[in-house]
This record gives structure tokens, sequence and C-alpha cells, in this order.
């Protein structure tokens, strides 16, 4: 086969790349940047490779395809750690932790001191929590550099341009990985708001993401390791603006605070606001029209669904199979 | 039937758009109850640059009576603020007028509430707005313009049902041709039955719905309970009474011994 166009550099081209290149399909990969930053949606992720906990909000696929990414990043960037992921809530909310219970599977239950076992940070905070023990999560940055480097390495080819796919399909196979920058051409993406921080708090040590539930404001801190936090997300319906609102400051930092006091002298280092793009169902598609494959609507589960968008992308691609996620419109 | 501002709705449900898994589903669950209104929240952020119209116009698309209203605000300034964007990018009168007045219970300030409300009917709002069960409150909102009133059944969210029975039909005897929502505290279908059956034209839900395992069936079953109780209603219920009274006539029936 000759080579395949990728447009869009974020997680979804990445993995779309390096799917295609372990299959032995020769890749370009063209993107607005010259590298992988604040501008890519996958910039601000949390990381988390959780697709049971997913589950208690998401559509079944999300739980069962999110379930080869763990592996998938292990095996291409090494970068993943596996200490499975803590859910708890205050006493006041533990009516939410009844129903994540019921609507989630691949956990155990954990009283307070299994809970100050796991994280004695959080030690005397909790009398409940549901642990994850198989989930995962990895340090997105570092992980898509990783995956950089191996592409690069490996022989594809890195195109700096604002391209249009439509084009680039004129002469040859194209994929258009761009995310919410292709709301242009798909009419039923939306985008949805997140906000999210980064705090340096070396007092306080944490080893795997924590989700806070609160029936407002549902908060998961992720561990990025030397005191380093990601803390997040806010879900606004609504393609972002440039700045992150006074009331998700508010409202992120005092769940923080909710976990442990010593947040309260963190430093924020980052301020994140991005739209993530996702189909009225909140699941991904993969929509072909002749030479031009989209892929999008990775929606929060950029990291956690990219490999398997991928695997579905290539097999299209090498073996004319039809992936799950393809739908019908025309792309 | 009931009208509220002229317009009369397919049933009594009204449904909020927020807290859905996803859009799909919650456009299942207007389809599966025939709601005839939908509830959307304006942040003022998203008013400005219209942020958000990729779903207002999935929103659109549901093909039902859009009622924006100025949920989280606390203030008159703020409230105004609001449904003034929010009549812009919705194109609509009609403005589901919130005060927030005290964090724990979401309380609506009913002093803010008159304000604000006398403020947008005199600008041409339609206001529909949430109170509590006082009647005096709700007096003072029919003198600032309101036609509809929308008192709360319990806490915003907490799911605990019509938490004032007493206070609640004290408000519809009190004002039987004015159009009454139960608005927030619901739960259960039983609880919005058991609305309709005192009598209120109409109830608004969001959480119950939206946070239940199955929305879509939820609001399915919701539609079917405010039916019921809305049937009850007409068709004049007995009431209640000490001693039991056999349903079936004992004068005449054969002695044994």
């Amino acid at each position: 086969m000759t080579e395949v166009t990728i447009i869009g550099g974020g997680v979804a081209g990445l993995c779309v790349a390096r799917t295609l290149l372990d299959c032995g399909v020769g890749v370009v990969l063209v993107d607005r940047h010259k590298d992988i930053g604040p501008h890519a949606c996958s910039w601000w992720a949390g990381g988390m490779l959780a697709p049971f906990c997913e589950g208690e909000s998401a559509e079944e696929p999300v739980v069962r395809l999110g379930r080869e990414a763990a592996d998938w990043w292990e095996a291409r960037t090494g970068a993943v750690h596996r200490c499975g992921s803590l859910v708890v809530s205050s006493m006041r909310d533990t009516a939410d932790l009844a129903r994540f219970a019921r609507r989630t599977t691949g956990f155990r239950h954990v009283s307070g001191s299994e809970i100050s076992d796991l994280e004695p940070d959080l030690g005397g905070r909790f009398t409940k929590g549901l642990f994850f023990e198989s989930e995962a999560h990895l340090a997105p940055r570092h992980a898509l550099a990783r995956l950089r480097a191996s592409l690069l390495a490996d022989g594809a080819a890195f195109v700096q341009e604002d391209a249009d796919p439509d084009r680039y399909a004129q002469r040859g196979l194209t994929i258009d990985c761009r995310g919410y920058q292709a709301r242009d051409r798909l009419g039923d993406l939306r985008g949805v708001k997140g906000e999210m921080l980064v705090l340096s708090c070396p007092e306080v040590t944490v080893t795997r993401p924590i989700r806070l539930l609160h029936p407002r404001v549902p908060l998961y801190l992720v561990p990025r390791g030397d005191g380093v936090f990601m803390l997040g997300a806010t879900m606004i319906e609504g393609q972002a603006g440039r700045h992150v609102t006074a009331r998700a400051l508010l409202e992120l930092l005092s769940a923080a605070y909710a976990l442990n006091p010593a947040f309260g002298e963190a430093e924020v280092l980052e301020i994140g606001v991005d739209s993530r793009p996702a189909f009225p169902d909140n699941l991904p598609r993969i929509r072909r029209n002749g030479n031009l494959i989209r892929a999008n609507g990775l929606f929060r589960h950029g990291f956690l669904l990219a490999p398997a968008l991928a695997r579905m992308v290539a097999d299209l691609i090498i073996d004319n199979k039809t992936p799950e996620v393809m739908d019908e419109t025309a792309a | 039937m009931t009208e509220f501002y002229g317009t009369t709705l397919p049933n009594g449900l009204m449904l909020g758009t927020a807290q859905y898994p996803s859009p799909a589903i919650l456009a299942d669950a207007f389809k599966r109850s025939g709601a005839g209104v939908a509830t959307v929240s304006l942040r003022r952020e998203s008013g400005q640059d219209r942020a958000g119209q990729d779903f207002w116009q999935l929103i659109h698309q549901l093909g039902v009576h859009i009622l924006p209203n100025t949920a989280g605000c606390h203030s008159v300034k703020e409230a105004v603020t609001t449904a003034h964007m929010a009549r812009e990018v919705f194109d609509t009168r009609w403005i589901k007028l919130e005060v927030i007045g005290e964090e724990d219970t979401l309380q609506p300030d009913v002093f803010g509430l008159v304000e604000a409300a006398r403020i947008l009917s005199e600008d041409g709002f339609q206001v529909f707005p949430y109170t509590t069960e006082d009647l005096v409150v709700a007096d003072r909102l029919l003198h600032a313009g309101c036609e509809v009133l929308m008192p709360w059944g319990a806490p915003i969210g907490s799911g605990l049902g019509l938490n004032n029975v007493f206070g609640l039909r004290a408000m519809r005897a009190h004002f039987p041709d004015v159009p009454l929502v139960i608005d927030a505290g619901l739960g259960l279908p039983s609880h919005a039955a058991a609305a309709m059956e005192m009598g209120f034209d109409a109830v608004l839900l969001n959480t119950a719905v939206a946070k239940a395992g199955d929305p879509a069936a939820m609001a399915e079953a919701f539609a079917s309970a405010i039916r019921a109780g809305q049937l009850a209603h007409a068709a004049d219920p007995m009431g209640p009474r000490d001693m039991a009274a056999p349903s079936t006539p004992v004068i005449g029936k054969a002695f044994l011994e």
C-alpha cells in the first residue's frame, strides 16, 4: 500500500499513525503546528485509562474498547502506571457512591482504613470508597512525545501545514483526525468545554487517580509524579473560549481542598481550557467517503479510545473490515 | 387545557436538559416522554460568544418549547442580565426565573425574585418564577406580572418529593386559576403523580430523569405517572375517612346462622 496521509497530530492522529506503521503502512502526518502543544486537546488530557469508571455514564463500547488502552500504551510508550483508581465521596454524598457502584463493574468496596493503606494522605477523610484495581494512568504529554519520537525513528514524515483533508484526499488516502477543528465538515460534531489545572503540591503524595464524587462538581486528581497533579475537569456544553472562568477555578480548587487541605498551599502551574470533540451519543465515529476517512468524536476518552479507534481505521484500510463505530453518514 | 402564557402543552411534563450522559440520550428522553418544554440554562460566558450553540442546536432539533432559565444566579442583576441574553439566544419571551438565596438548599431569594420578576415582566418577558409555597410571595409575584407560578417540591436535586403537602394544597386552593408547576425536588414518578392528583398543572424535572440509570425509560415513567395523576384529579378522587366502609353491601346478605 502507498503512503497514507494523516491530518491532525493529536492523540487520534498519532495513534492512527503508529498503528498503520506497525502494520507496515507508510504515513505522513500533517498538522498546523510543528509539535504537540497547548493548542491540542490531548495536551490537557487527564490520562486516566479507566474504562470501568467511565462506564458510570458512558455507553458500553467505551468500557469494552477502553480495556485495550493500557496494554497498547505500555507496549508503545512504556509510560503506563498500573496502580488502579480510587473513587471516594464525602459523607453527605454516599448516595452518589452507591449509585456509582451500581453502574460500574471491576471494583471492590474499600473501607476507611483500606483507603488509608492505599493513599495515606487521604486517610481519615473518607470512610468508604471503590477501588478499581485493574485501571491505569499515564502522563499524556510524555506519552505523546514518546509516540512521536518512535514514529520519527521508524520513518514517519511530519509536515507542518494547515491542511485541507479534502484536497489531500484528491491525491491519495487521507485520514482526518483533527478533532474539533473538523467541525466545519462534521455537522453533528460539537464541543464540550473542559477546564483543568496543573498544581504543584509536594506536601501531598497520591499514587493513583482519585475521583471525588459530588452532585455538582465531580472531580478527578491525577498524580504526575514529583508532587505535580492534574486536577480536572469541568464538562460544559459549548466550545471553549480562551479562558477559564472564575467559577470553574473555585469549584475545582475547593474540591481539591476537600481531598486534602494541603492543596490550599499548592502552586498553580498551569490553567488549561479546551473543547472535547463529541458526537451526540458521545461515542467516536469513523466515516468514509472515497479516499477520505474521518476518525473523530473521542470526547473525554482520547487516550482511552484512540488505540481502539486506530485499530479500526487500520482494519478498514488494510482488510476492508467495517468498524463497529462506522456510521452511514458520508464523510 | 391549562395555558401557559397562551400556550397549551402536550402533557404536564417539562424536562431539564442538564446532566444527561449524552445529548442522544437526552433526545431519547424527550421522545419517549412526549415532554413539550425543555428548560435550558444559559451560562453568561457562553451567552456572550454563543459558545453553546452546538448544544442549543440539538435542543432546537427536539422541536419543543424552550424555556431558558437563570439557573445559578444569586442576584437580581445577574438574573436580569442572563434573561436578556437568553431572550436573544433562544428567541423567546419565556424565562424561568431563579434567584438563589441560600447555597445549601438552593432556596429561592424570594425578595430578589419578586423584584426581578417585576423588572422582566415590565420588559415584556413571560416569567416562570421558581418560588416557595409561600402564599404572600405568590401573591406578590402575580402582582409583579407573573401569570404562572412554580413552587418547589423540595430542594433542587434532592429527590425528596413534595416536602410540604399542606403548603402546596393551600397554594392550589388559594390560586385556583393560576397555572401552577411543581419545580424541583422530585425523585420518583409517584411524587409527580401525587402533585398532579392535587391539581397541579405540570411538573418540571431534571435530575430525577437525567441521573437515572436509564434516563429515557425514567422520563417515560414520569410521563405515565403524570397522566395517571391528571386523570385521577379530573375523576374527582374520594376523600380519606377514618373508619372502614365496606365496598360490598352487607344488607340483604344471607345469614349463615
